[in-house]
């Protein structure tokens, strides 16, 4: 098996005001997988994410990741800038990164493309659906093409149709652009049919209380959904989670 | 109500004031050194222009180069103030003291060691003008949104990338809202400090046409001071308005239109 990208050694986070938020968190983040982490609110699945993306460091325990650090980030609201068009908004990256403008604007075009936006990069964020927000957030953490993409709850705001529609998109593009995820929710039903393994997480402190394999083929469709294998999958899960719970 | 009646309603109503203010004036036969008709304030303007226009222009130029001064000196602080807590702890109620002094209790002062007449009427409304500037850019600066700070932080932004990219673009809506309090309080400082500098000869404004109209009893022409000093503030509050629209229309709630 090939090495890790990241991985969490006996990981602990305390937080300035007393809150134990992971307590001997050990994890290992594999090239190429869709990893779901799944837990009730306040498990500390988001504080997970975070420590990977090196915006707080943990109080115990070691975050290493095999190279450098490269990744992008999707937050649960669509985060753009309210002030830039949507071509400026995925151009950010590049722009920190000191790109030139016509390479960069090039890349930025393509992302857009791939997310179906390519007709949306004069609009401002605020002529867009909350969908279409979500899909420009997720054009520009694909942008830099990094290894591993963070997602923390992206679809938890939107409706129902556009998000199962985002899962089938984002599901299209992980297989196409080949990078590592790593997908925060709530929702038994949304990690099952993206991942290709979950860890199911205990509330205070948070703690890895299941790893489970989702080993259904990709590509997945919108029949996965009503096939018996899935079935299976969201009933172990949900038992796994209820059991987390009551630990 | 749309638009027109929007604009008509407020014009209907001067006009109406006007004309009854005219009404009284005739029919009490009251001479212009009690109450003087708009006719007789009008045909001052017109007669008194040669005293009235370099008094304006005068005023003008007070006020703007004033204003200028409070969007770079306080443009300038609130970036400072935005670098650091300590910085901000330690200059802010100095800030505030300048803010809170009454100015015409420190206008005899600067007047005093300031030679140059304009550099010491600018000082004063200056003091007055810069502090809304100051404190709605430093809340604009503080206030850009947290998760895009962290996105700033993932690709390795600098200092001057997250403030020229992000800090900056978020303080625009504050600083503009700021900037229109300051139009406003420019021209009251530029006012003010000419009334206490009481200074004459080719260096005078339009406060100083007051004074000297009320030494003469001329109240028509202080009338017609007075109302151009109204004009400027009123230009100068729609200037702003309309520049604050023009730069936050495409993307800001306040500018934009509930239907689109």
């Amino acid at each position: 098996m090939a090495l890790p990208i990241v991985t969490l050694d006996r990981v602990r986070k305390r937080f300035a005001n007393g809150t134990e938020a992971l307590d001997d968190v050990s994890l290992a983040i594999r090239p190429g997988e869709f990893l779901s982490l799944l837990g009730p609110s306040g498990c500390g699945k988001s504080t997970v994410l975070r420590l990977i993306a090196g915006l707080t460091p943990p109080s115990a325990g070691t975050v290493a990741w095999d190279e450098g650090r490269d990744l992008g980030f999707v937050f649960q609201e669509p985060t753009l800038m309210p002030w830039a068009r949507v071509l400026a908004n995925v151009l950010l990256p590049l722009r920190l990164a000191g790109m030139q403008r016509q390479p960069a604007e090039a890349r930025a075009r393509a992302t857009l493309a791939l997310v179906g936006l390519e007709d949306f990069d004069r609009a401002f964020p605020r002529q867009l659906s909350g969908g279409m927000k979500m899909r420009v957030s997720i054009a520009r953490a694909l942008v830099t093409e990094p290894r591993l993409l963070l997602m923390d709850e992206p679809f938890a705001a939107l409706d129902e149709i556009t998000r199962l529609k985002l899962n089938d998109d984002l599901l299209t593009l992980w297989q196409r652009q080949r990078f590592t995820a790593v997908f925060v929710t709530h929702s038994v039903f949304e990690s099952v049919y993206l991942s290709s393994r979950i860890l199911v997480m205990s509330a205070r402190p948070g703690r890895i209380a299941a790893d489970i394999a989702i080993d259904a083929p990709y590509p997945r469709h919108a029949g996965f959904r009503l096939s018996p294998d899935y079935a299976r999958h969201c009933a172990e899960v949900s038992a796994a989670l209820v059991q987390a719970m009551a630990a | 109500m749309n638009r027109l009646a929007e604009w008509l309603l407020p014009v209907l109503v001067g006009v109406l004031v006007l004309g009854a203010w005219e009404a009284v004036v005739r029919h009490y036969d009251l001479p212009p050194y009690i109450l003087p008709a708009p006719s007789v304030i009008a045909g001052k303007l017109v007669s008194d222009w040669s005293i009235l226009g370099p008094s304006l222009l005068f005023t003008l130029e007070t006020t703007s180069l004033a204003l200028v001064a409070a969007v770079i000196g306080g443009g300038a602080l609130a970036i400072l103030f935005a670098q650091s807590r300590v910085i901000e702890r330690s200059l802010f109620p100095y800030a505030v003291v300048l803010q809170v002094t009454p100015i015409v209790a420190v206008a005899p002062l600067i007047i005093i060691w300031v030679d140059n007449t304009l550099v010491a009427l600018l000082i004063c409304a200056w003091i007055v003008a810069f502090f809304p500037i100051l404190s709605n850019t430093t809340l604009g600066l503080n206030s850009a949104d947290r998760n895009l700070g962290a996105l700033f932080q993932i690709y390795g932004a600098s200092r001057w990338q997250v403030l020229r990219f992000l800090r900056l673009p978020s303080a625009m809506p504050y600083f503009l809202a700021g900037l229109r309090i300051s139009g406003g309080l420019s021209l009251i400082g530029a006012v003010v400090a000419e009334f206490v500098a009481g200074a004459g000869g080719r260096e005078s404004g339009l406060a100083y046409r007051i004074l000297e109209a009320g030494y003469r009893i001329d109240l028509p022409r202080m009338f017609a001071a007075l109302f151009l000093i109204s004009l400027t503030g009123i230009a100068i509050y729609l200037l702003l308005s309309g520049l604050s629209h023009l730069v936050l229309r495409q993307w800001h709630e306040s500018a934009t239109r509930a239907e689109d």
